[in-house]
């Protein structure tokens, strides 16, 4: 074996993680490889400093408060949905009511009430062409399914 | 983490069907594994505590997709390193984009702009340099350190976690030590601390 392929169990020895097999299989080559022991020697020095470094453990506040830091933004999020929604259908029916009363004002000219048609039907045919696209999308998506 | 699995299996299915204390109990058993890899990832306090808590928003949100007898933490765990690192990726194009505005020829800067050492316990020269050199490792590379030495998880665990092999966990740590190893030693104008 080429000693690039002793750098592997290198770590497991490092990490405690090899099988006997294995530990004797990479003693046996580092009594023959200067290079490799003393690449092994360097891994064992990084192993200790890095293990002296910990990361301060917060304040016990901050776990106190975490889930409802959590449940007060699911809550929002819902907020906002219903409010988005709602404020979607507003506009939708305040739009056609407006629209209603121009097409049925018989004061209003007739150059107006088809621009106000046309304007219904282009929205018309953007909303469906956009609902189109995203089904068509999501149900040829590959991904779709992939695991999260 | 082995400990908390019975624990796990007591909430994992009420969780699933929607209940809400039962998934407070799973916040609760993982919340500091989740702030502290979230940490590891992305270098400062502020964006780990944001950052994992919209992991656990994301996992109640799809908590139907977790299979049954799939244990939650590696499930949960994959929703974690995506969020995070779609956040350090969106740092990066952000601090691209203001540097292309303001036409400068200064270097672009990198996640390890926000490893600052102020989260280290009990800091040291040795220790900050340490913690700026991981902020400057490949995300893949930080992550297996982070798992390895931050969380002590084995590597048939970090395998689970990251949904690959024994082997690539080894051969990840390899470089991703190398590495840091060059790191220090660069940083250390090729004195090695006894490297």
């Amino acid at each position: 074996m080429a000693c690039d392929e002793y750098k592997d169990l290198m770590m497991g020895y490092l990490d405690n993680e090899l099988s006997a097999e294995q530990q004797q299989h990479l003693k046996e080559h580092l009594s023959a490889c200067r290079e490799c022991a003393g690449e092994l020697e360097e891994f064992k020095k990084l192993k200790q400093i890095t293990e002296n470094v910990t990361l301060v453990e917060p304040e016990d506040r901050l776990w106190q408060q975490y889930w409802d830091g959590i449940y007060n933004r699911v809550e929002r999020s819902i907020g906002w949905i219903i409010f988005s929604v709602a404020a979607i259908l507003l506009t939708i029916y305040g739009g056609f009511k407006a629209i209603e009363a121009i097409i049925t004002d018989p004061t209003v000219g007739l150059l107006l009430k088809i621009a106000m048609l046309a304007l219904l039907v282009g929205l018309a045919i953007l909303f469906v062409s956009v609902l189109r696209e995203r089904i068509f999308f999501w149900s040829k998506d590959r991904y779709k399914d992939v695991r999260r | 983490m082995g400990s908390v699995c019975e624990e796990e299996l007591v909430v994992i299915d009420p969780a699933r069907r929607g209940s809400k204390e039962a998934f407070e109990s799973i916040v609760k058993i993982y919340m500091k594994n989740a702030y502290f890899i979230a940490l590891g990832l992305v270098g400062n306090r502020d964006d780990a505590l944001e950052l994992s808590q919209e992991a656990f928003i994301l996992a109640y949100r799809n908590i139907k997709r977790l299979k049954p007898n799939r244990k939650f933490f590696p499930w949960f765990y994959q929703i974690l390193r995506n969020v995070c690192f779609s956040h350090l990726r969106k740092r990066r194009h952000r601090q691209t984009r203001s540097l292309e505005e303001i036409e400068e020829q200064t270097p672009i800067a990198d996640v390890d702009d926000s490893f600052t050492p102020d989260v280290v316990a009990e800091r040291n020269e040795t220790k900050d340099m340490i913690w700026k050199a991981i902020g400057k490792l490949d995300d893949k590379h930080r992550e297996v350190i982070i798992l390895r030495h931050f969380q002590n998880l084995s590597y048939e665990q970090i395998a689970q976690n990251l949904f690959c092999s024994r082997g690539t966990v080894m051969s990840r740590l390899y470089h991703a030590r190398k590495k840091l190893k060059e790191l220090l030693r660069t940083k250390k104008g090729g004195e090695t601390n006894g490297m």
